[in-house]
């Protein structure tokens, strides 16, 4: 066995200078410090593990540091290479992340068709487990690759290095920190109990440090651009961070317990809460699993693709459509509740007008193809991205057509949005994210190639035959369930008891678990396809029709 | 310094920006963008003068359908209430003899009842209300807290053991736990329950049946009767019939015994109209085909 390569073959602490190690540790104690008081101040309170592993893990790290510290520091040659070890970092972490999610997932999907399959466990119930899936798909996969791509993108179409090699470990390894506590937390039955949003404040407001850290990573770069204008991919990166920031603060104000109890209460109460919620939810989805990968489309696809982006005026005048509709179309999930009908109207009418730019994203996206297709036919990498293209395409078509009140009255607590997400989320975000990897990898690593071409494509199949069960039987059983829901019988009163429509449900929640289960092998054989590459021992060789990678001193500014 | 170049594919001229190699084209935004986007603007300007839509500090823009959706609702609940009132009143206002020989009105019950039943009642009693381990099958004759029409009714009203101030209230006591009695004469006190209701059963000793039949005659007639055929006043079950709650073999039994048992079910007067409840209680007496 060869030793972890990430770690062998480019040793990531021997990277950073002395003062950055010095201050790595210095960082890890003080949160020691923090998780040893959360540990001390609540003893018999959940938070006192959370505590215990927060020390632990900086412990961890202090040990992994302090077993370089010694080795001899970096020479300047590395000013003339972008910085890219947190991106590595971040792509393994990502993988990681996907396989956990998309088991959970899966498990979840099998524990609806059989309500037995905890095993007994309280940790393992429903409830429990359903938001470790969202977590660990959403930000453990989703954001680290997030994390992993624009760092690398930004680097590259600012020709500016990062400003310093600690800050972007800080946020790459706080941020991981966040995810674990959030999904260990759930299984202790931590949670305040708001969806996507369920980890407490003490988790809440770490997050918080690590992201403002992290936005100040994107501005410190950008202000040392060498190329005068900002690629539109660094635009939708910057509206993912800020706004997201934005969101998570909001929606998490609380006051704690005390400050040894892992319970807090929401500042918010009733509807407001419900509003603030969902204002935050939507954006969610917006900002974080929209926003944040178009910035890696804008990025990639052209790039693999080899082709200009259709059009500038395009992707701005969608940017910015994006950016002012969504903000308002929060309520569309509060359709038909106590939320004042105005504020309903509100969410609907600039949920419709959003289908506007969306639809002039996907467009644009794949008539940038135009030229390339016999690439995508070729390509399983680049397929990923104009499949994703398409289902991103679709799922803000449905998106807006749910929002819709009337619509919503059918759709609305069935299955219907469940299809919905995971056309968004396995068609949009998860495809966009395997094809930007598979590209991502040969250059961050330096290989000529993938592993295995093959693989790629055996996942490429699984992924789109699974997204497509799991749609489809969404789809039938969301509108099954709806219909089911508001069929009356002749004597006027609901024909169907809610069990009526569970056993209704049941053949598609098994069709629903199988296709999750084709997405996850895809998932596991991509991950094996990714550590192999990485493990290759390959000399750097230029990849045909790959860019070459700019030396930064060498290219004077345009 | 920005250089346009002429992309061979399209024909469009590039925008002269590049990075990393990516670059863009010039290319107008096409006219339908902006046609889809006049659509769906004028359609949202128009919805909001019909709606309620925008706030006003205290108060919003009405909307000139001046449609809200609270009296949307009262207004669709109304409807229906009165469209049933065909059926409804005369299950409000007949006797529970006359709709049972109503053939009409029963179809109705079942209609109705079932997925009252299945929302409400299933979850416990099962969705053929045949009840399951802890709770009691109610196609039988055999009632704890009395099978007539209007003892049905009262206990679905008040619950056993609920909260409901007239709740009926029954708890078995744990002879053996609570050592009432010691070990060995609960499972006799047992044996001689499970030989009721197995008169043929074999490997039974008749001398623990015996000694068993005077444990019960001192610690259990006063609740389940002097030939344990139970006392519905009290919600004491038969223990003679083939019908069991939490189980009729030796072993289920002596737990029973050795534990006790207090079971619950939530009062529906809160939750269900008095109608609703009617016709579960008709629903349930039309279900009533099991005898002993
Ligand atoms: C193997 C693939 C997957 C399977 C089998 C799966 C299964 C499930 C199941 C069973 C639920 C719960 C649905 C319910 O409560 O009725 C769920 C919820 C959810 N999943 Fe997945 N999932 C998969 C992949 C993903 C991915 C890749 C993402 C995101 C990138 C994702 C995001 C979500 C979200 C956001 C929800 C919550 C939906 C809602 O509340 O409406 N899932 N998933
Ligand atoms: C134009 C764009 C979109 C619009 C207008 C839209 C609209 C909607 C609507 C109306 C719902 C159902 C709300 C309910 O009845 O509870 C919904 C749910 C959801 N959508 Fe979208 N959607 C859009 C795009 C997307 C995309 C691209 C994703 C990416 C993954 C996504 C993820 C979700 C999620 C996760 C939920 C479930 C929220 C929950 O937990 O209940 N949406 N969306």
């Amino acid at each position: 066995m060869r030793p972890f390569p990430t770690f062998s073959q480019a040793p990531m602490i021997a990277q950073l200078t002395r003062t950055e190690r010095q201050n790595a540790i210095l960082i890890c104690l003080v949160i020691a410090a923090c998780g040893f008081l959360l540990a001390a101040a609540g003893r018999d309170d959940p938070i006192s593990i959370h505590g215990a592993l927060i020390f632990v893990a900086c412990a961890l790290m202090i040990f992994r540091i302090g077993k370089d510290y010694y080795a001899p520091e970096p020479s300047d040659e590395r000013f003339a290479h972008y910085y890219d070890d947190p991106s590595k970092a971040g792509i393994v972490l990502s993988m990681a992340w996907v396989v956990v999610g998309l088991a959970f997932g899966d498990w979840v999907a099998w524990q609806l068709v059989y309500p037995d399959l905890t095993f007994g466990g309280g940790w393992s119930s429903f409830g429990r487990i359903r938001p470790v899936h969202t977590t660990a798909v959403i930000f453990g996969f989703g954001g680290n690759a997030l994390i992993a791509t624009s760092l690398y993108v930004l680097q590259r179409t600012t020709r500016a290095r990062l400003p310093d090699q600690l800050s972007p470990w800080f946020v790459l390894m706080g941020y991981n920190l966040f995810c674990l506590l959030a999904v260990t937390g759930y299984m202790l039955g931590i949670t305040q109990s708001k969806e996507y949003a369920e980890p407490e404040w003490y988790a809440d407001l770490w997050l918080v440090v690590v992201w403002v850290v992290y936005f100040l990573i994107y501005l410190r770069t950008l202000a040392r651009r060498k190329e005068p204008h900002i690629y539109v991919a660094n635009w939708y990166f910057m509206a993912f961070i800020l706004v997201v920031a934005i969101l998570h603060i909001v929606n998490n104000l609380a006051v704690p317990v005390s400050l040894g109890s892992a319970k807090s209460y929401s500042a918010f109460s009733g509807v407001q809460d419900a509003m603030t919620q969902w204002w935050y939810g939507h954006n969610a989805v917006a900002f974080f699993l929209t926003a944040g990968f178009l910035g890696m489309m804008y990025y990639f696809l052209p790039v693999v693709a080899g082709r200009p982006i259709f059009s500038y005026r395009l992707s701005i005048i969608s940017f910015w459509g994006i950016t002012f509709f969504y903000m308002w179309a929060g309520s569309h999930h509060l359709h038909y509740t106590a939320l004042p009908q105005w504020v309903q109207t509100l969410g609907m009418t600039f949920s419709l007008m959003l289908l506007v730019p969306s639809w002039a994203s996907a467009g644009n996206a794949l008539l940038t193809l135009n030229g390339a297709w016999h690439k995508v036919r070729d390509d399983a990498t680049l397929r990923f991205m104009m499949v994703a293209a398409v289902f991103y395409g679709l799922s803000t078509f449905e998106g807006s057509f749910m929002a819709i009140r009337s619509v919503n009255s059918l759709s609305h607590y069935t299955d219907w949005t469940v299809g919905h997400v995971h056309a968004g989320a396995l068609g949009w975000v998860a495809m966009i994210t395997f094809g930007s990897i598979y590209a991502v990898v040969p250059w961050l690593w330096k290989r000529t190639g993938m592993y295995s071409a093959r693989m790629i494509e055996a996942h490429f199949w699984l992924a789109l035959a699974g997204t497509v069960i799991y749609v489809f039987a969404m789809w039938n059983s969301g509108i099954i369930q709806g219909l089911m829901w508001r069929t009356y019988s002749d004597s006027g009163t609901l024909a169907y008891s809610f069990v009526d429509s569970l056993i209704a449900m049941r053949p598609y929640y098994i069709a629903r678990a199988f296709g999750g289960l084709l997405f996850l092998i895809g998932g596991c054989i991509g991950a094996y396809n990714i550590w192999m590459t990485i493990r290759e021992p390959r000399e750097a060789e230029a990849r045909a029709g790959d860019l070459p990678e700019p030396r930064l001193a060498a290219q004077p500014g345009e | 310094m920005a250089v346009e170049e002429r992309d061979n594919h399209t024909g469009y001229l590039t925008t002269g920006h590049e990075w990393n190699g990516i670059k863009e084209l010039n290319t107008p935004v096409p006219r339908a963008v902006y046609f889809f986007l006049t659509i769906a603007v004028a359609f949202s300007i128009g919805y909001w003068i019909l709606m309620p839509a925008w706030p006003l500090g205290v108060t919003y823009t009405r909307g000139l359908l001046g449609i809200d959706q609270r009296n949307v609702v009262a207004q669709s609940l109304k409807e229906a209430a009165a469209d049933r009132n065909v059926w409804t009143a005369k299950i409000q206002s007949e006797s529970y003899a006359a709709l049972l020989a109503d053939p009409k009105m029963m179809a109705i019950v079942r209609e109705v009842g079932r997925p009252l039943f299945g929302d409400n009642c299933a979850a416990c009693h099962g969705r053929d209300a045949t009840g399951g381990p802890g709770f009691p099958n109610l196609t039988t004759t055999s009632f704890l807290w009395g099978g007539k029409p209007d003892d049905i009714f009262n206990t679905i009203r008040v619950g056993i053991n609920s909260a409901h101030k007239d709740t009926h209230v029954s708890q078995m006591p744990a002879f053996g736990r609570d050592a009432m009695l010691p070990r060995g004469d609960v499972l006799k006190a047992a044996t001689y329950v499970y030989s009721l209701s197995n008169p043929g059963a074999k490997n039974l000793d008749p001398a623990t049946v015996a000694a068993g039949k005077k444990i019960f005659a001192d610690n259990c007639v006063a609740c389940h009767g002097d030939n344990a055929k139970g006392n519905p006043e009290l919600g004491a079950p038969d223990l003679t019939d083939r019908f069991w709650i939490y189980g009729g073999s030796l072993d289920a039994i002596d737990t029973s015994v050795w534990g006790g048992r207090q079971g619950h079910m939530p009062s529906w007067e809160g939750r269900l109209s008095e109608l609703d409840r009617k016709i579960l209680t008709l629903y349930l007496l039309d279900k009533r085909t099991q005898t002993p």
